[in-house]
């Protein structure tokens, strides 16, 4: 039974409402939330020095240092702090809305959940299409493609450079007919299709683009996301073909294309995920990605885009290893610093402008190659992290990935430990649910103010290409691998299974193997091409593309173009290096 | 370092691969435990690692490869290194291998193949059994 004054019908009305307070209110609640404040924390001080100083004096805890798994010191309890209270519009605020911290749709989850996007790709097209339909019929929602490293770099499955990585880790894919193959049987218009490629990534799209063009669909109906994030490349994932500046070009002219004939399609996926990969701490992930970031907002500012303009189609992309709080609070913490910098630094104005939208993947690099199985709880941990950050799309890796591509039994797995997130944890519920934790909340500042540290450096670095060219980012990424490393080889932190709780290991698992007449296949179709095409056709528009490369033309139209030719990827790109150049390493030594 | 000095070596990435973090690491645990390491930095064909490895005298070559590659660009390395008559140069690796893949890669003369998890110990230890280092 409801009382009246629980309906708040008859109930008199408060003096002082949250919309018509007085001044002499405001500062009587602060004074309130002051002396609160302080009395949690007097209690904490007695505390600390009465019960847990006693039980230290018998029981000293396991270690004299707690950390996360990035190094950040954690405290043995949190207590309540003026900041999440008093500051809570302007820094947490509300899901859908500036500074998105607790997220960025007004229902999240409740409306729809994260696209299920798993990571795929092998051999030659026939076979990573078969993949494909089966993730779809297993309840993948998106597609996401992963290329051979030729591919990925710009060279033809003959070329001797490709000498035994075709089809290794992706599928390979050297001209439209590829492509085609590859996406046979799949309605373009009805999935969105997530393309890992960089360097290349031009002329991935314009063949995307192509085949939706065979499929009756203009560019304006396709979804999906190209990484073209090439920076990551220098620093991390080494996938780069030309030098920091016509690859930033081609950026702006993919970003401007695109702005006028794919409005749908997410133009860069900026990473932090290979970054992560590499070594690097969580505060460095958000630092450095959102560092990388301004980059390709300041390039695209320069080649005359507007912000409001293209920043809406900018995405992200990062890792989600198995400290869960600690990665629910990078997520956090990366959300509320872009939109900062978005509204602050840039001046975006549309909400969609300064909404961090973000792809995860569960750590590769924390997958054991020991007790294989034990990686299925590893990756449900991971990826728990990423639903309870909010992120908008997820892979998730399977258990033998630390030995080989997986297996369609392993993938399976791993697509439903999503799903048994999705529908049975009832964590999607509510949204931000960490939200308020006083662990979560401090650590999400701690986070924040550390990424945002890394991007003042690189500011006073010149930039984030001048501090890849000193080397400054990818020895601060070597530094933390190697104290990462070393803490394992010390036994300082415990890996289940490699250096604590062994077992004698017999390699029974069956692996995934790329069939060994890949190669031969590809090159064969390759040539089949290039025998059966217009070669006058191609040459005509290679030369064209040579002539956009030297001038300042958009680059997409004579690539599309080209690819429509059926000009391979190692032609065309052969083309643009022969103008560009090339980018070697610099970290031998 | 105390001790006697260590013999100096090359860690390299062959093929396409941009995963370093591992050969990086291994690099500075072995410069740690007193060898002289270069590091070739990523994407060198065969032919250049096997180069450098000659004109820097080194006694060993750890290739690390995630790829996949590791049948063929491994047996190149060592096909070329026998070539050159530089046999004598001990040729170890590590990365992304499935298990049944290893004894083919000592077949062809990989003294030895670190897969992810080894430890930094034992890695030095099975290099300084290989290239007779008195412990």
């Amino acid at each position: 039974m409801k009382s009246t004054h629980q309906l708040g019908v008859s109930r008199p009305r408060p003096r002082a409402t949250s919309t018509h307070r007085t001044l002499s209110d405001n500062r009587r609640i602060v004074n309130t939330l002051d002396e609160t404040l302080h009395r949690i924390d007097a209690a904490h001080q007695r505390w600390q020095a009465g019960p847990v100083a006693k039980t230290l004096a018998k029981f000293p805890e396991q270690r004299t240092k707690f950390v996360t798994a990035s190094d950040e010191p954690v405290e043995r309890l949190y207590v309540p702090t003026a900041n999440s209270i008093q500051h809570y519009a302007e820094k947490l605020g509300f899901p859908g809305e500036y500074p998105f911290t607790r997220g960025v749709q007004p229902t999240m989850y409740r409306g729809r959940y994260w696209t299920m996007r798993q990571y795929a790709g092998f051999a030659t097209a026939e076979e990573s299409n078969a993949r494909y339909k089966y993730l779809l019929e297993q309840g993948t929602t998106g597609l996401s493609v992963a290329f051979d490293l030729p591919t990925q770099i710009g060279y033809d499955s003959d070329d001797d450079i490709s000498i035994g990585e075709v089809g290794k880790v992706g599928v390979a894919i050297d001209t439209l007919a590829d492509m085609e193959i590859l996406f046979a049987g799949i309605p373009l218009d009805k999935v969105s299709t997530s393309m890992t490629i960089n360097s290349t990534a031009a002329v991935l799209l314009a063949m995307y683009i192509a085949v939706g063009e065979k499929q009756g669909l203009t560019p304006q109906q396709l979804n999906g996301t190209i990484q073209n994030d090439i920076l990551k490349e220098y620093i991390a994932r080494g996938t780069y073909r030309f030098p920091p500046q016509p690859s930033l070009r081609l950026i702006s002219d993919i970003f401007a294309y695109c702005t006028r004939e794919a409005p749908n399609w997410n133009t860069i996926s900026i990473s932090g995920y290979h970054i992560r990969e590499a070594g690097s701490t969580a505060a460095q992930e958000i630092g450095f990605t959102l560092a990388d970031a301004i980059c390709y907002i300041e390039t695209a500012q320069r080649a005359g885009l507007a912000i409001d303009d293209f920043a809406p189609r900018l995405a992200f992309f990062f890792a989600a290893h198995s400290d869960v709080l600690e990665e629910v609070a990078k997520f956090r913490a990366a959300r509320r610093l872009y939109a900062r910098l978005m509204k602050e630094r840039f001046g975006a104005k549309s909400p969609k402008s300064q909404m961090l939208r973000f792809h995860t993947q569960t750590g590769g690099v924390t997958l054991t190659a020991q007790q294989p199985d034990n990686n299925v709880v590893r990756v449900t941990l991971q990826a728990l992290a990423a639903v309870l950050g909010g992120t908008q799309s997820l892979h998730t890796n399977s258990k033998d990935e630390a030995l080989a591509l997986p297996t369609e039994d392993a993938v399976r797995v791993a697509l439903r430990t999503q799903q048994i997130i999705a529908y049975e944890s009832g964590v999607a519920n509510t949204i931000d649910p960490l939200a308020g934790s006083y662990y979560v909340e401090q650590l999400t500042d701690q986070l924040e103010a550390e990424a945002e540290a890394l991007i003042h450096e690189i500011d006073k670095r010149g930039g984030m290409v001048a501090a890849i060219e000193q080397g400054w980012v990818q020895k601060q990424i070597e530094q933390s691998a190697y104290r990462y490393g070393q803490s394992i080889d010390h036994n300082e932190r415990v890996i289940v299974g490699v250096n604590k709780f062994q077992v004698e290991e017999s390699s029974a698992m069956e692996l995934f193997e790329v069939p060994e007449s890949t190669t031969q296949r590809q090159v064969d179709r390759l040539q089949h091409v290039r025998r059966t095409r217009d070669s006058a056709q191609v040459s005509e528009c290679l030369r064209q593309i040579e002539s956009a490369a030297r001038g300042d033309a958009n680059l997409m139209p004579p690539i599309l173009a080209a690819v429509k030719a059926y000009a391979s990827v190692g032609e065309i790109c052969n083309k643009l290096s022969e103008v560009f150049g090339e980018y070697t390493d610099s970290s031998a030594g | 370092m105390f001790g006697p000095r260590k013999p100096r070596l090359l860690i390299a990435k062959p093929g396409l691969d941009g995963h370093d973090r591992g050969a990086k690491y291994v690099a500075q645990v072995l410069r740690d435990a007193g060898f002289e390491v270069i590091y070739t930095g990523i994407r060198r064909t065969p032919e250049q690692i096997v180069a450098t490895a000659i004109q820097e005298d080194v006694a060993g070559i750890g290739l690390s490869l995630l790829s996949g590659a590791h049948l063929l660009l491994f047996r190149r390395v060592i096909e070329l290194l026998h070539a050159q008559g530089a046999d004598d140069i001990v040729v170890f690796g590590g990365g992304t291998i499935p298990p049944k893949d290893i004894p083919l890669l000592e077949s062809l003369g990989v003294a030895a193949v670190f897969t992810p998890g080894t430890s930094a110990e034992r890695i030095v230890e099975r290099l300084d059994e290989l290239l007779c280092v008195p412990a």
